[in-house]
Formats: C-alpha cells, sequence, structure tokens
C-alpha cells in the first residue's frame, strides 16, 4: 500500500466472508488480483470474518456473502458474489479498468 | 371425544402461546413451538402487528425473548407504528428482551458478480438471537429479499435453508409473506414453510371494513378453520373465535336490583341475577334507555361501578334526558363510579366496536354494563354477523360475572306477535327478557312492560303499565276490561270508578247499619211499653187486693160492732178471738 499518495484517490475496501470457505478464499484472491492490476497504490483492503465478528454485519447491511464494500470514495457501494467477474466489479467500484 | 382428541393432541405437539386474544383459542394453545409460522396476507392486514405482538407477548408474559428481523420498515418506524398498541420497542430493546434488526437490500445499491449465498442473513440472525437467548424470531418481510436480489435461484435454496436453520435452532418463528395471485404468498413461501399457515384478511363491505383471520393449515394439530374476525385495537389484536365459544361460566345466586322496585317484583321479587344478560326491546319511545340507566344507576347507588354504551345520545344528553325522570346521573359519573361512551354505531365496523366494548370494560371492571341500543349496532350488518358478536360479548361479560343490559329496538310492525320475532336471533342469547309495548287505546298512548322470560327464577306473568314521571320509573298494574286491558286514562278512569263503587257500597253499609240501630231503638221501645203496661195492671191488682182487703175488715168490724149491739160481751169477745 502505498502511503504519500493515496489521500485523494484512495480507495478504502472492505471483504466480509464467512470462515476458510472455498467462495471465500476464491473471493479474497480476485479482490487481490483486480486491486492489484487497476488500483494499484491506491486500495487498502480490510478482511472481515464474520464468523468471528458476527457484530459487524448489521453496519454495513451485509446479507448476502461474500461482499465487497468501497467505504471510501463515497457513496457506498456494494458488490456480493465471489468476485469472478472482473469487469462487473469494476463497474461495481466505479473504477475506469487500466488498459494494457 | 373430539374434546379427549384435542388435547392430546395438544400434548404430542408443543405449542407456544401466541399471548393474542383468541388466536391462543382457535389454534389450541398457541403456535407450533421450534417451528416457523407462515403468516400472509395483502398490504395492510395486519401482519407485522400480528408478528410484533406475538414477539412482545412472548417477552413480556411468556418470558420468550425474540428477535424481529425487518425487510421492509426501519427499527424506527417500526417502533413508532407499534406505539399505538401501546407496545415499547425501545424499552424492551434495553431489557434485552427483543432484538430488532432492519436488513435493507436495495438492488441499486448492489452489483452481483458470481457466487454468493445469504449466510450474512444467517449470521446476523444468529448473532441477534445469541445476544439475548432469543426463542422466538419473526421474519417480515422475508420477501423483499426476491426484490432486491436478482438470483432468485440462490434465494430459494437459500430460504430453505434459513427455515430449516430456524427449526434446528428450535426458533419458534413467524415468517409474514405477501398474499400472491393465485398462491398464498406471492413467492410460494408456503412451500417452505408448511406447519402452519395463517392467512389475513381484509375486507370492504358496505363501507364497513373487517379484517378476518384463518388457520389455513396447521400441520400436526386440531384447529379452527373458520374465519374469525379480529381487530387491532388499543391493546393489541384480537381474534374473536366465535364457534369456540365456551359455555363454562360460573352462575352466582345473588340477585341484584334493577332499580325499578315493582319490576324487581315481577322478577321473582329479587331482580335479576349477577352476571346474567337482559334484554329490553321495545318499539320507539317505550322507554328503553330509561331503564338502562335507571339499572345503571341502581348499580351505582350500591357502590358498584357501571358503564353505559351509547350509541344514539351522546353521554351530555343522556345525563340530562335521565334528569327529566328523577334519575340524576351527574353525581355518580362525578364520583366515578359512571363512565358513559357514547359513539356513532357507522363510525367503526362492529368488530371495532366490540374491542372497544372490551378494552373499556377491562380497564374500567364495571359490574354493570348497559348497551343502549344493539339494534343501533346492526343497523351496518346482517344478521348472521351481528349474533356470534353478541355472543362473543355477552360471554365475554359473562366471564368477568357482569350483569349485562341490553336494549333494543324493534321495528314493529302490525301483528301481534312482531316485537317478539324480530328479536329471535339475538334472545337467545338473553337470560331475562323485558318487552315494552305501546298500546294506543282510548285516544292515547300507553307504555306496557312484559317480562317475556327470565331463566331461573319465578317471574310475573302479568302486563304492568310502565309509567314515567318525574319521580322515576314505576309500574303500575293494569285494569282487566272486556276484553283488553286499560291502560293510562281508562286505566284512571276505571280506578276511578272502582272508586266511586266502593264509596256506594260504603254508604249502602252504613245505612243498613243505622236501619238496624233504629230497629233495635223501636224494640226497646216496646219492651219499654210492655213493660210499663205490665207495671200497671200489677199496681191494679194490688189496688184492688188493697180495697178489698179494706171492705173486709171493715164489714168485719161492722158485724162485730152490730153483735155487740145485738147479744152482749160475750159474743163481741168471740167476734174478737174470731178475726185473730
Amino acid at each position: 500500500m502505498s502511503t504519500t499518495t493515496k489521500m485523494t484517490k484512495a480507495y478504502e475496501l472492505r471483504l466480509y466472508v464467512a470462515g476458510q470457505t472455498p467462495k471465500s478464499l476464491t473471493a479474497v484472491a480476485n479482490l487481490k488480483r483486480i486491486c492489484e492490476t487497476h488500483l494499484a497504490g491506491q486500495y487498502r483492503i480490510e478482511v472481515i470474518d464474520l464468523l468471528k465478528t458476527p457484530q459487524l454485519a448489521a453496519g454495513d447491511q451485509i446479507l448476502a456473502l461474500p461482499a465487497l464494500v468501497r467505504r471510501l470514495p463515497e457513496p457506498i457501494k456494494k458488490i456480493i458474489g465471489d468476485l469472478s467477474n472482473e469487469e462487473r466489479v469494476l463497474v461495481g467500484l466505479d473504477v475506469q479498468p487500466v488498459k494494457d | 371425544m373430539k374434546h379427549k382428541q384435542r388435547s392430546e393432541i395438544a400434548s404430542i405437539l408443543p405449542k407456544s402461546p401466541t399471548g393474542i386474544t383468541g388466536l391462543d383459542e382457535i389454534t389450541g394453545g398457541g403456535l407450533p413451538t421450534g417451528r416457523p409460522t407462515l403468516v400472509c396476507g395483502s398490504a395492510g392486514c395486519g401482519k407485522t402487528m400480528l408478528a410484533v405482538e406475538f414477539l412482545v407477548r412472548g417477552a413480556t408474559e411468556f418470558g420468550e425473548p425474540g428477535v424481529f428481523m425487518m425487510f421492509e420498515e426501519n427499527a424506527a418506524e417500526l417502533t413508532a407504528n407499534v406505539r399505538s398498541l401501546g407496545f415499547d420497542l425501545d424499552q424492551l430493546v434495553k431489557q434485552k428482551k427483543i432484538a430488532l434488526d432492519h436488513v435493507r437490500v436495495e438492488r441499486s445499491e448492489i452489483e452481483e458478480t458470481g457466487e454468493y449465498d445469504l449466510e450474512g442473513l444467517f449470521i446476523r440472525l444468529g448473532h441477534a438471537i445469541d445476544s439475548i437467548g432469543a426463542k422466538r424470531v419473526v421474519l417480515d418481510t422475508v420477501e423483499a429479499l426476491f426484490a432486491g436480489l436478482s438470483n432468485h435461484g440462490i434465494i430459494r435454496a437459500e430460504l430453505r435453508r434459513l427455515f430449516r436453520w430456524l427449526k434446528d435452532r428450535g426458533m419458534t418463528a413467524v415468517i409474514t409473506g405477501e398474499k400472491g395471485d393465485s398462491t398464498i404468498t406471492r413467492y410460494g413461501l408456503e412451500e417452505y414453510v408448511a406447519d402452519c399457515v395463517i392467512t389475513l384478511d381484509h375486507r370492504v363491505d358496505e363501507q364497513i371494513s373487517t379484517r378476518r383471520l384463518r388457520v389455513l393449515k396447521y400441520r400436526g394439530s386440531a384447529h379452527g378453520t373458520n374465519e374469525y374476525p379480529f381487530l387491532i385495537g388499543k391493546r393489541g389484536i384480537s381474534v374473536l373465535p366465535i364457534t369456540s365459544l365456551r359455555l363454562d361460566h360460573a352462575a352466582p345466586t345473588e340477585r341484584l336490583s334493577t332499580g325499578i322496585a315493582r319490576l324487581d317484583e315481577m322478577l321473582g321479587g329479587l331482580g335479576v341475577f349477577r352476571g346474567s344478560s337482559v334484554l329490553v326491546s321495545g318499539s320507539p319511545g317505550t322507554g328503553k334507555s330509561s331503564i338502562g340507566a335507571t339499572f345503571a344507576e341502581a348499580a351505582c347507588r350500591r357502590g358498584e361501578r357501571s358503564l353505559i354504551f351509547s350509541y344514539e345520545e351522546s353521554s351530555e344528553q343522556i345525563v340530562r334526558n335521565m334528569r327529566s325522570i328523577g334519575v340524576d346521573l351527574a353525581p355518580w359519573v362525578k364520583k366515578g363510579l359512571l363512565q358513559i361512551h357514547a359513539s356513532r354505531p357507522t363510525l367503526q365496523g362492529l368488530e371495532q366496536h366490540l374491542v372497544a366494548l372490551h378494552d373499556t370494560v377491562k380497564a374500567f371492571r364495571p359490574a354493570v354494563v348497559v348497551v343502549d341500543p344493539i339494534s343501533n349496532l346492526t343497523l351496518e350488518h346482517s344478521e348472521t354477523d351481528v349474533m356470534p358478536t353478541l355472543m362473543r360479548l355477552i360471554d365475554f361479560l359473562k366471564q368477568q360475572q357482569i350483569t349485562s343490559l341490553f336494549t333494543s329496538l324493534t321495528t314493529g310492525g302490525s301483528a301481534a306477535n312482531a316485537a317478539e320475532d324480530s328479536q329471535v336471533g339475538v334472545s337467545s342469547l338473553m337470560d331475562t327478557w323485558l318487552l315494552l309495548r305501546n298500546v294506543e287505546f282510548n285516544g292515547e298512548r300507553n307504555r306496557m312492560i312484559f317480562v317475556l322470560k327470565s331463566r331461573g327464577m319465578a317471574h310475573s306473568n302479568q302486563v304492568r303499565e310502565f309509567v314515567l314521571s318525574n319521580a322515576g320509573i314505576d309500574l303500575v298494574d293494569v285494569y282487566l276490561g272486556a276484553d283488553r286491558v286499560l291502560t293510562g286514562t281508562a286505566r284512571v278512569a276505571q280506578a276511578a270508578h272502582e272508586h266511586s263503587a266502593a264509596e256506594l257500597r260504603r254508604e249502602d253499609h252504613e245505612r243498613k247499619l243505622r236501619q238496624i240501630a233504629s230497629k233495635r231503638k223501636a224494640i226497646e221501645a216496646q219492651i219499654a211499653a210492655l213493660k210499663s203496661q205490665g207495671e200497671a195492671e200489677e199496681a191494679e191488682v194490688k189496688f184492688t187486693i188493697a180495697q178489698e182487703t179494706l171492705q173486709e175488715t171493715a164489714t168485719r168490724q161492722n158485724t162485730a160492732a152490730m153483735a155487740q149491739r145485738r147479744g152482749g160481751a160475750r159474743a163481741a169477745a168471740h167476734a174478737t178471738k174470731g178475726k185473730r
């Protein structure tokens, strides 16, 4: 994570999962890959395991899992599923894909 | 037989009481414990209210905390909405008796990509359940998920899992669902929740709305299958399970005065039984309300509380009008012994009236209730509607041992029995039935009162005239004429007639007595005359005797003198001796 240039462009992401299920692991892997590709140096990911901290589920209105919440920049956006469709994740995060 | 079956079933299938008046009676004890129950109906039929009351009663009355998971309203809205039922959710949440969780699913905010499940919902629910040790769960309305998420296949699979999970955790759950066009619920929730299904309905008949409840299905238990009207009142929901009406109320032997001494006399001399129901029916202006008010006032005089429900006059009007017959209600109202509730019968549906009645009676705990008149309640309803409602009401009052008096306006008709016939529907529910009737005769209308029936006491079969004056109500004996009873001025005329006849007779007697007296005097005079005559005769006889004695003496003296002159002393001495 970059510490110098992030302030204005920073993406603060939270990934909610329930335990180490295959779906959770897929989602975490997918998210890391997408962020590294398109948001290098501009993001921060927090993975929350609701099995350990179930009280956090209500705050972000989590229902379906895995769920990705873009807390910053506002407005809050939510993406549910294992994030296997990169295009839709980018649309959900409102991120312009970096063209190779 | 049926009873036995029911109790066996009840023992096999544990039930959790809802605490909702009437619903537990229909379901034979409540909803199936540890199983989900589906409550469905169209918008605004009271699903949420029923669910909330189930939770609140569970938490407050049965020591079973509950989780309310809402998908439509948020917690603040729900709390505000149910405050009208007297439920303070904030307080219950603070006491950890109820947990509220608002689940918001907004399709526009959610992007779906790839595989997901609803584990988040399970975690939230599980967390809420664990945080307060809940035994009851409400999901209102879980169908919102279908609108919020596009993959219905996943939702269905997850709902199936959710209901299974609730069962495994032993949660007594209420799941609400919107009514579908051809199915019970729009999204077919009944497929997953099959243990108990309750449908709610909100119908408008002749501009008056009635809510109805029906237990469509109750796996493993007998249940009432009818549609039951229910109400959402100030104290929550009450269902009116008419057909499960029990007839097991106590029958006190204590008697109550009706407030009219002569009427008590007609009712076996003691008045009506406490806890019985009295019907006063009659055509307009026969004095039904006056009897009702007197009845209520009599209770106040005994120091008991009484309650008047008026559907015709405002309370002030009643107080004013009753003053005209010498019944002053105002002091009792001031003392708090009397309450008068006046409302328009068309204000609300019959059930709503009934629930208002229930609520008021429960709050005030009166000994006597007067409903004036029930016929106004029936105006908007067919008799089939009114009968069960009244039955329910009377039963309720009897259970509380409250003596009730209902007035009923008969629509009259010329036939002699019209008044009786028009009340046949409700009369069977009544213990005592007084009939008031106007009799038009001799150029005036007069009121007459009969006791048509009075269960459990010897009651008069006589017709009495019912007289309203500024000194109150009185009953007067009527006169039987040649072929009709005499009332009013005819009665007064008859009374005067009889009075003069009596006067005549009295004079006749006196005259006879006088005759006898003078006769006696005449006889006495005669006796005196005879007596004096006797005395006169006696005196005459005595006089004669004396005269004759004198003559004799004189004769003898003459003889002696003559002998002396003729013969000497011897002869004279002889004569003297002989005289001796």
